[in-house]
């Protein structure tokens, strides 16, 4: 459906974006995940055909956006987007909604009817008579995104579309992307810097970082399979080491790493410089006097003192120095279980699946 | 000090009881500066519209010299206009020399300028996301065009209302090209000009409170359009919600 090829843009001198290449097939959903100003934003402007890219091609099904016979306004009336900041015209909310199926020529009566339908999706009807410009950031999202949807597009694209929202109404804004694209068939991709978000409703998920698509995958891949250090930490790793592979059995490594050997699953020969991707929630803790390795699957249990216990929502984010700082995420009733203090002694345990390896990047 | 005060008097005297010199003045100064106003607006908001809208050399250069005429002043206007209709001059065969239509001419050359730069103004001012959603939404340029003016209307309107305030308390272009002729082209300034010389203080203060009276509808009118009241009525209009 969409069939990107070294696409970059350029303002002034720097490269927003950077020879990114990326196909995204009918009926999926595609979320882009990176920090505030990787160039989410750009990307999609140039799918949405606002932008046109300095270089590189851009088919959209088949069509050549960029052959000067090519008519955009067709193009762009199969798309719809979300903006990051609400635009709202000084009209009615309903006005609003209606714009997209006015500018199609859609007949009034009909018009009438998908307004309310749409409006009653995102949970606004009772707002349809009132000025779009007096509604709150949020209501102000949600119109957008009925005005969106009701143009049947068969691509929607999102650009933050709940960072407006309280948590009740990027749910009910979730809901409706998922069903739009379950009964519509309609490919959506979105742009978040939720990394949570992202995961939870694609379908592939691409990470954009200073401009280039650096990783596409599925949400698993991304999560625990991620290409560089950099993606690592922007995905919640807090924990990357370094290390050489000394012994490989069947895929089953030993990885010296600050002194201690650790195990992992990877076919990286003996002799291979590593790094070692360890995700804060695979990590549990126990006191050295009640841990008994014999009886369990772990295989690798590391001893260290704790250096720093901070909150983290509902969890507890335990730095413990093992030669190597480890972190480990563990809820607050396991916490105040162990009595866990800062300066303690403990056991980290790790599964050795749990360890992501890939050959050093720096 | 007695003068004013009896002077203010006669005046109101002249205003209650509809003095007919006194309403054919005002009746002729409104006639003259509301033809300029909409002729100046029908030429102004396109064409501010069409400047805003596209990108060519010199815009930037243009929009600071329609800026600058601003601040023309109304006898140069006047004098230009005059060589142009003058017998001798280019467009002396309309004849619209000393006539109303003459000074609607004048007036209108005279505010298309601040009319035209608030126009642009007010245009700009939309913000930049509501184009792009326009187009987003499949808007043609057309369209999207359309919108835009719409989304800027408060503003354009005050422009209008503006240039008006301009046109009906101008004395340069209406002294010069109408040359104050009595029950022909003799307007509210120019009328107080000419009693004021003759010694006429209390028909020069009704005519004087009359400008005012206008300039005050115009302020109110002004006001009423940029805080929004006409928003807010058009609330009412629409109904509350009903749950």
């Amino acid at each position: 459906m969409i069939d990107l090829a070294g696409i970059t843009k350029t303002f002034g001198k720097t490269d927003v974006i950077r020879e990114i290449d990326l196909k995204i097939t009918k009926g999926e959903i595609f979320t882009l995940i990176g920090p505030s100003g990787s160039g989410k934003t750009t990307l999609l402007r140039i799918i949405d055909l606002l932008d046109t890219p300095s270089a590189g091609s851009y088919r959209f099904d088949g069509t050549d956006t960029q052959d000067p016979a090519t008519d955009l306004i067709p193009l762009r009336r199969r798309m719809a987007m979300v903006f990051q900041k609400p635009a709202v015209l000084n009209t009615s909310v309903e006005e609003n909604v209606a714009f997209g199926l006015k500018f199609r020529g859609v007949d009034s009566k009909i018009i009438g009817e998908q307004v309310r339908a749409a409006l009653d999706m995102v949970g606004l009807y009772h707002l349809a008579k009132r000025r779009a410009i007096s509604l709150s950031g949020g209501e102000m999202q949600r119109v957008a995104i009925a005005r969106a949807i009701i143009t049947k597009p068969e691509i929607l694209l999102l650009d933050e579309p709940t960072a407006n929202l309280d948590p009740l109404s990027s749910d009910t804004i979730e809901s409706v992307i998922k069903k739009v694209n379950r009964e519509s068939k309609t490919t959506v991709i979105l742009a978040t810097h939720d990394m949570v978000q992202g995961q939870r409703l694609a379908d592939r998920i691409g990470v954009i970082m200073n401009g280039s698509l650096v990783q596409t995958g599925t949400g698993h891949d991304i999560f625990y399979r991620p290409d560089t250090q950099a993606i690592a930490r922007f995905v919640g790793i807090d924990t990357i080491l370094s290390g050489t592979v000394t012994k490989n059995m069947e895929g089953h490594a030993y990885i010296e790493v600050c002194g201690r050997t650790i195990e992992a699953v990877t076919s990286l020969p003996p002799g291979t410089k590593v790094n070692l991707y360890l995700r804060p929630e695979e990590v549990s803790l126990s006191l050295p006097k009640t841990n008994d390795h014999s009886r369990s699957s772990i295989r690798n249990h590391l001893t260290g003192r704790i250096t720093g216990i901070v909150p983290f929502g509902p969890f507890e984010r335990i730095t413990v120095d093992c030669g190597c700082t480890i972190t480990a995420l563990l809820t607050r009733f396991s916490c105040e279980d162990l009595h866990l203090l800062p300066g303690m002694d403990v056991v980290a345990e790790i599964k050795a699946s749990a360890v992501h390896v890939t050959a050093y990047k720096p | 000090m007695s003068d004013i005060l009896s002077g203010i008097t006669q005046a109101l005297n002249l205003i209650i009881t509809l003095n007919p010199d006194v309403l054919e003045i005002a009746a002729l100064s409104i006639y003259i500066s509301l033809s300029a106003t909409l002729l100046a607006a029908c030429i102004s908001v396109p064409i501010g519209g069409l400047i805003h809208f596209y990108e060519f050399p010199g815009k930037k250069v243009l929009i600071t010299i329609i800026q600058t005429l601003y601040s023309v002043p109304t006898v140069v206007v006047g004098l230009v206009i005059y060589l142009l209709l003058s017998r001798s001059g280019p467009l002396g065969f309309f004849g619209l020399l000393f006539t109303p239509e003459g000074m609607i001419l004048g007036q209108t050359v005279l505010i298309i300028p601040i009319m035209m730069g608030l126009v642009i103004s007010a245009l700009s001012g939309v913000d930049r996301t509501i184009r792009d959603t326009l187009i987003s939404l499949g808007a043609t340029g057309f369209q999207g065009v359309i919108q835009i003016v719409k989304e800027a209307r408060y503003a354009i309107l005050s422009a209008v209302i503006l240039g008006f305030g301009r046109a009906i308390s101008e004395v340069g272009v209406a002294m010069m090209i109408g040359g104050n002729i009595n029950g022909e082209t003799r307007v509210l300034t120019t009328a107080i000009a000419l009693q004021t010389g003759m010694g006429d203080f209390p028909f020069s203060i009704a005519l004087g409170i009359i400008l005012l009276a206008i300039a005050l509808v115009v302020v109110i009118s002004l006001n009423l359009i940029t805080s929004g009241v006409f928003h807010k009525a058009g609330q009412i209009w629409a109904g509350a919600p009903k749950e």
